[in-house]
């Protein structure tokens, strides 16, 4: 029980928040990297998955890639990236980036795959381009999923990413490499508290973001018509996506 | 005037969904086409706005060939009304009834304002207009897509079974104000449906599809009844059955109508001239 409490006087210990290595600097450093990872994956997975939900081509390879992808060891593939460029950041960029495309694409796509075909059919025949059918239904009925995805990447980014301390001297992760090298327990374990309450602190951010972007019209009392939802299975849809959907 | 000329649809997986299909439906009429599932009727409709472009033959508006059109511009001057109204479920009722008018660049308030007009024609309050479709009963929400594809005034209004959802006595309802509109407005209008009944009472012309499009016969609902084309027609309309065989049976001094069940289906009334009973129910 005593190495709690020493983790929470080094969390409060005033010592730890001064230098090159105080606790606001690293914690702000680890939020930088995993938005900057976010908004990365987000760039290369949410053209694809909008791509696929509007087309409604190619889901089974990105079913299959995104399953490949997840199967990827972090930490193997952290190593890998590092042996070929070098100490520094970039290792660490590529393979968390890596680890946050499935979910965000999973999201795009499902969010698309979600809505009712009706909806989509009568927008095109009443005269939308397919564009406009993009840009004025699928994207704004789609989001919230596609939020949902993003909160799912970033819980597993904020977390993954103390890995970035393996080759980098850089974010949380520092305190757990240099406290399980100089055996010092309450460093380790006020820095693993420290990236939980990042976690949650963006899981709420994405929690209220998720609700904020739904639509009023379908946020609204469900009264006779709501086969929208249940009008198609989604199979491959992770749980991690789907939990957070109202 | 549309004109189906010699239309076929192969589908990329093989079914041959419209065989040789040729069609005239007069301007300002109502068209019914009415079969079983599987008889192409949808597929034809579809056909009209490019939504399905043939595989052969050509259909022409007015002299035109769709074909030569760009289909995104022509869906926007035909009106489209389906089933489960297609109501976007994100915009509010008014924005939805605006979203065509809106498409073609009319300006926001302009649009508005006619969509808020347009309720008042299909028969709807105009409390209801910042609702959303969710918010309205199935057969409001059928109103409210009749009124989008009334809002831009279109020549040609498409219909692809609009009141299959709702329940009988409200489609009932739709269906009268669909007859109220059609008196007013005289469009071409295209109506798809299942439903024998729907078709008589609506249609104009009614055709009477069987599988892969092909016509068993043509008509008003009137010759249609009168004279079945073949023994495929009476079997569909049930002209050799229940409450389309009716007999006179004289009761109390009055004549009563009694289907083949025997069932009483109403009273002759008036004086009968040719062509002019009237069934009160």
């Amino acid at each position: 029980m005593n190495i709690f409490a020493d983790a929470l006087g080094w969390i409060l210990d005033p010592a730890n928040y001064a230098g090159p290595g105080a606790i606001p600097v690293r914690v702000l450093e680890h939020l930088g990297f995993t938005f900057l990872t976010l908004v990365v994956a987000s760039a290369i997975a949410i053209p694809f998955g909008f791509a696929i939900g509007h087309t409604g081509r190619g889901r089974g390879l990105a079913v299959a890639t995104s399953g490949g992808l997840r199967a990827i060891p972090t930490l193997g593939l952290l190593t890998l990236v590092a042996l070929w460029v070098g100490i520094g950041l970039g290792a660490p960029y590529v393979a968390l980036t890596v680890l946050a495309i499935p979910p965000i694409l999973a999201g795009a796509y499902a969010g698309f795959e979600a809505i009712d075909r009706g909806a989509i059919d009568a927008a095109r025949a009443v005269g939308m381009s397919e564009a406009q059918v993009l840009t004025q239904v699928e994207i704004p009925l789609g989001l919230p999923l596609l939020i949902g995805g993003l909160r799912s990447a970033a819980l597993q980014v904020v977390a993954t990413a103390t890995l970035a301390a393996y080759v980098a001297d850089f974010g949380l992760g520092r305190y757990l490499f240099s406290g399980l090298k100089t055996r010092d327990y309450a460093e380790m374990l006020g820095g693993s508290i420290l990236v939980i309450l990042l976690a949650l602190a963006l899981e709420a951010v994405f929690a209220t973001i998720q609700r904020v972007v739904v639509p009023r019209g379908v946020a609204t009392t469900r009264l006779p018509v709501d086969r929208a939802r249940s009008a198609r299975p989604r199979p491959g849809m992770e749980p991690a996506i789907t939990k957070g959907n109202p | 005037m549309i004109e189906f000329r010699s239309v076929s649809k192969q589908f990329p997986d093989g079914t041959l969904a419209v065989d040789d299909f040729s069609l005239t439906l007069p301007s300002h009429r109502t068209t019914v086409l009415v079969g079983s599932s599987g008889s192409g009727k949808t597929t034809l409709l579809r056909m009209i706005n490019r939504m399905v472009d043939p595989t052969a033959g050509s259909i022409e508006i007015d002299g035109v060939d769709i074909a030569s059109l760009e289909p995104v511009k022509l869906r926007r001057s035909i009106g489209y009304v389906m089933q489960n109204s297609g109501l976007l479920p994100h915009r509010k009722v008014v924005d939805n009834v605006a979203t065509v008018p809106l498409l073609r660049g009319v300006p926001r308030k302009k649009a508005r304002a006619d969509a808020l007009a347009m309720l008042d024609t299909v028969g709807l309050d105009r409390a209801l207009a910042d609702r959303y479709p969710s918010q309205l009963s199935g057969g409001q929400q059928q109103r409210v897509g009749v009124a989008r594809g009334l809002a831009v005034n279109p020549n040609i209004l498409l219909m692809d079974e609009p009141f299959g959802a709702v329940d009988p006595i409200v489609r009932a309802e739709l269906q009268q104000e669909l007859i109220r509109l059609q008196t007013e407005l005289g469009k071409t209008v295209v109506f798809v449906t299942h439903d024998v009944d729907e078709a008589f009472l609506l249609g104009d012309q009614v055709v009477i599809l069987q599988e892969g499009g092909r016509i068993a016969q043509i008509g008003s609902p009137a010759d249609i009844l009168a004279h079945p084309a073949n023994d495929f027609v009476a079997s569909f309309i049930g002209a050799d059955r229940g409450k389309r065989v009716l007999h006179v049976e004289r009761h109390d001094g009055r004549d009563v109508l009694v289907d083949s069940d025997g069932r009483l289906a109403g009273v002759l009334v008036g004086d009968s001239a040719p062509g002019q009973v009237g069934v009160s129910r």
